[in-house]
């Protein structure tokens, strides 16, 4: 059984000294009247507080691995440095915060909820997403936004190659440079409803840049019905 | 699936816990990497007219005394031999290609690992832990390592196969990902005369890259070269006698993490692999990007 220490009304574990298997499965089952879970000694093990489906606020207090946060429903889960792919990979609802960068597929295949990342954001952000909004501080890079079905994300920073490759109607905003556009994604005229809809979600991940200074990334729809004259080139 | 590790110890006063530091490193990436595990250790160059070569017995019986009565009885110059296990690190003044002619013939079981006036190279099959235990990696000295673990997809488990490979002298390369065209650059090489000693890809591309070097290249035009001409995921780490570099392919499937600190520079597969490093929680932490070049001098 996890040796859980109760600091005031939250709780604190400490993975050089508990297993992620323990803390998960406290999350998971035993969280009670918990409402805040601390997380210490991170050091970049992976699946910390996935599948979490309660209204907590989980610090982890350092970086962490694989994963961190995926599948997470209701919970407020910050993560204070950098982690590795697949960041709130699969979350339905809550929030997922990185206060540092992320690595590749941050947010991938994403339902709902909202996933901030402070700085950088690696490879293939927002890939397959189907619903989640995400906010990136920084820039992100090749192929992100890949097959994206629902959802939003803002790029404060610049977006690498591809971007918005075989998009479906997910929508990009982008403040910096695209270097390239994937197949079928193109820049559209922002709207009214853009500008509030960007301005909504910086102010939600505590950013002070101008909605007026995004463009907007969306589908051409072009790739929506099979073209057999197009002979594989798009 | 692979782990890679690599370190540079940039302060000289904290070189010698090169070893200390890089045995956790190894250890950490077990889980990506259970079936063999290597270190290439760059050290303080012999005299500029010897040469060091590590060798590999295959046995841990194989008796190396008489192998060095031989050697000496054989080989004509200076010779030491430091052994480890079924290990040793042979320096000399010998040509090391009329060593390897008389290894050949005289000892065709036993493998030369790498040539250099630098780098010391171990590999074997087996657990990491096992492998660092087994060779003593804990106390090994200084500039900087190239360190691997395998998870073999692509061509069998055999000590010959572990990473780190070389070619040349003073040059190790390690591998996280797998290459399309290892063969076509097999098919280019070999009429050039260059001997490949497996079937890995990895192999193919070290080979390539010393090759380009030894055609005049620096290692930044060999690895622009190398973007052109590998096909497939890497992340390639590499050693040589002055230089640690890392690149990624376009693609960026294998992923890595850099952490700098005024003391060093350490890369890893996985950031698990760095957390016991003495400040990496304030040391600058990065993502290396696709195609772009990263090179720490010692």
């Amino acid at each position: 059984m996890a040796r859980v220490a109760t600091i005031e009304a939250g709780v604190e574990f400490d993975l050089s000294k508990q297993t992620v298997r323990e803390l998960n499965d406290f999350l998971h089952k035993r969280v009670g009247d918990s409402r805040r879970v601390r997380v210490f000694n991170p050091d970049g093990a992976h699946s910390i507080a996935v599948g979490v489906d309660a209204a907590l606020d989980i610090d982890i207090e350092g970086h962490a691995g694989y994963f961190a946060g995926a599948m997470n429903q209701q919970a407020r889960i910050t993560i204070h440095g950098y982690c590795g792919p697949g960041v709130a990979e699969g979350m339905c609802s809550g929030r997922v915060h990185v206060k540092g960068f992320a690595s590749v597929a941050a947010g991938a295949a994403a339902h709902g909820g909202l996933l901030i990342i402070d700085g950088d954001a690696s490879l293939r952000c927002g890939i397959s997403m189907k619903g989640i909004d995400i906010v990136v501080g920084g820039s992100v890079g090749d192929y992100s936004a890949f097959m994206a079905q629902a959802g939003r994300v803002v790029v404060c920073g610049d977006a690498g190659d591809a971007l918005g490759d075989s998009l479906y109607e997910a929508v990009v905003y982008v403040r910096g440079k695209v270097k390239s556009f994937g197949a079928d994604a193109h820049e559209e005229p922002m709207t009214a409803a853009d500008y509030s809809a960007v301005e909504q979600l910086l102010g939600e991940a505590g950013l002070r840049h101008k909605a007026q200074e995004f463009r907007r990334v969306a589908s051409m729809r072009t790739l929506y019905n099979w073209n057999a004259d197009a002979n594989q080139e798009y | 699936m692979c782990g890679i590790v690599g370190l540079l110890v940039k302060n000289p006063k904290q070189r010698d816990r090169l070893g200390e530091w890089m045995v956790p490193m190894l250890v950490g990436m077990t889980e990506r990497g259970p079936d063999s595990a290597g270190m290439a250790v760059f050290g303080k160059p012999v005299a500029a007219r010897h040469r060091k070569l590590s060798l590999y017995a295959g046995n841990a019986g194989f008796d190396w005394t008489a192998f060095e009565k031989a050697l000496r009885k054989g080989l004509k110059g200076e010779l030491s031999l430091a052994v480890k296990a079924n290990h040793a690190v042979f320096e000399t003044d010998i040509d090391p290609a009329k060593v390897k002619a008389w290894l050949a013939a005289n000892y065709p079981g036993l493998h030369v690992l790498s040539v250099g006036r630098s780098i010391d190279l171990y590999k074997d099959i087996g657990l990491p832990a096992e492998i660092a235990e087994r060779y003593g990696f804990r106390a090994m000295q200084g500039t900087h390592v190239v360190g691997h673990t395998r998870m073999a997809t692509e061509s069998a488990v055999t000590p010959a196969h572990a990473h780190p490979f070389t070619a040349g002298d003073d040059f190790c390369l390690v591998h996280n990902g797998s290459l399309s065209n290892p063969h076509s650059i097999r098919r280019k090489l070999e009429p050039l005369g260059i001997h490949f000693d497996t079937d890995n890809d990895t192999e193919a591309a070290c080979r390539f890259l010393e090759w380009r070097m030894r055609e005049g290249d620096d290692l930044q035009a060999a690895l622009q070269k190398g973007f052109d001409e590998f096909d497939g995921f890497y992340t390639f780490l590499m050693g040589t006698k002055n230089e640690l570099a890392l690149v990624r392919d376009a693609f960026s499937c294998k992923h890595a993490v850099v952490a700098e600190t005024d003391d060093y520079v350490a890369i890893a597969t996985e950031f698990r692999s760095l957390a016991h490093l003495p400040g990496v929680n304030h040391a600058n932490l990065f993502e290396p990007k696709p195609e772009e070049m990263y090179v720490w001098r010692a």
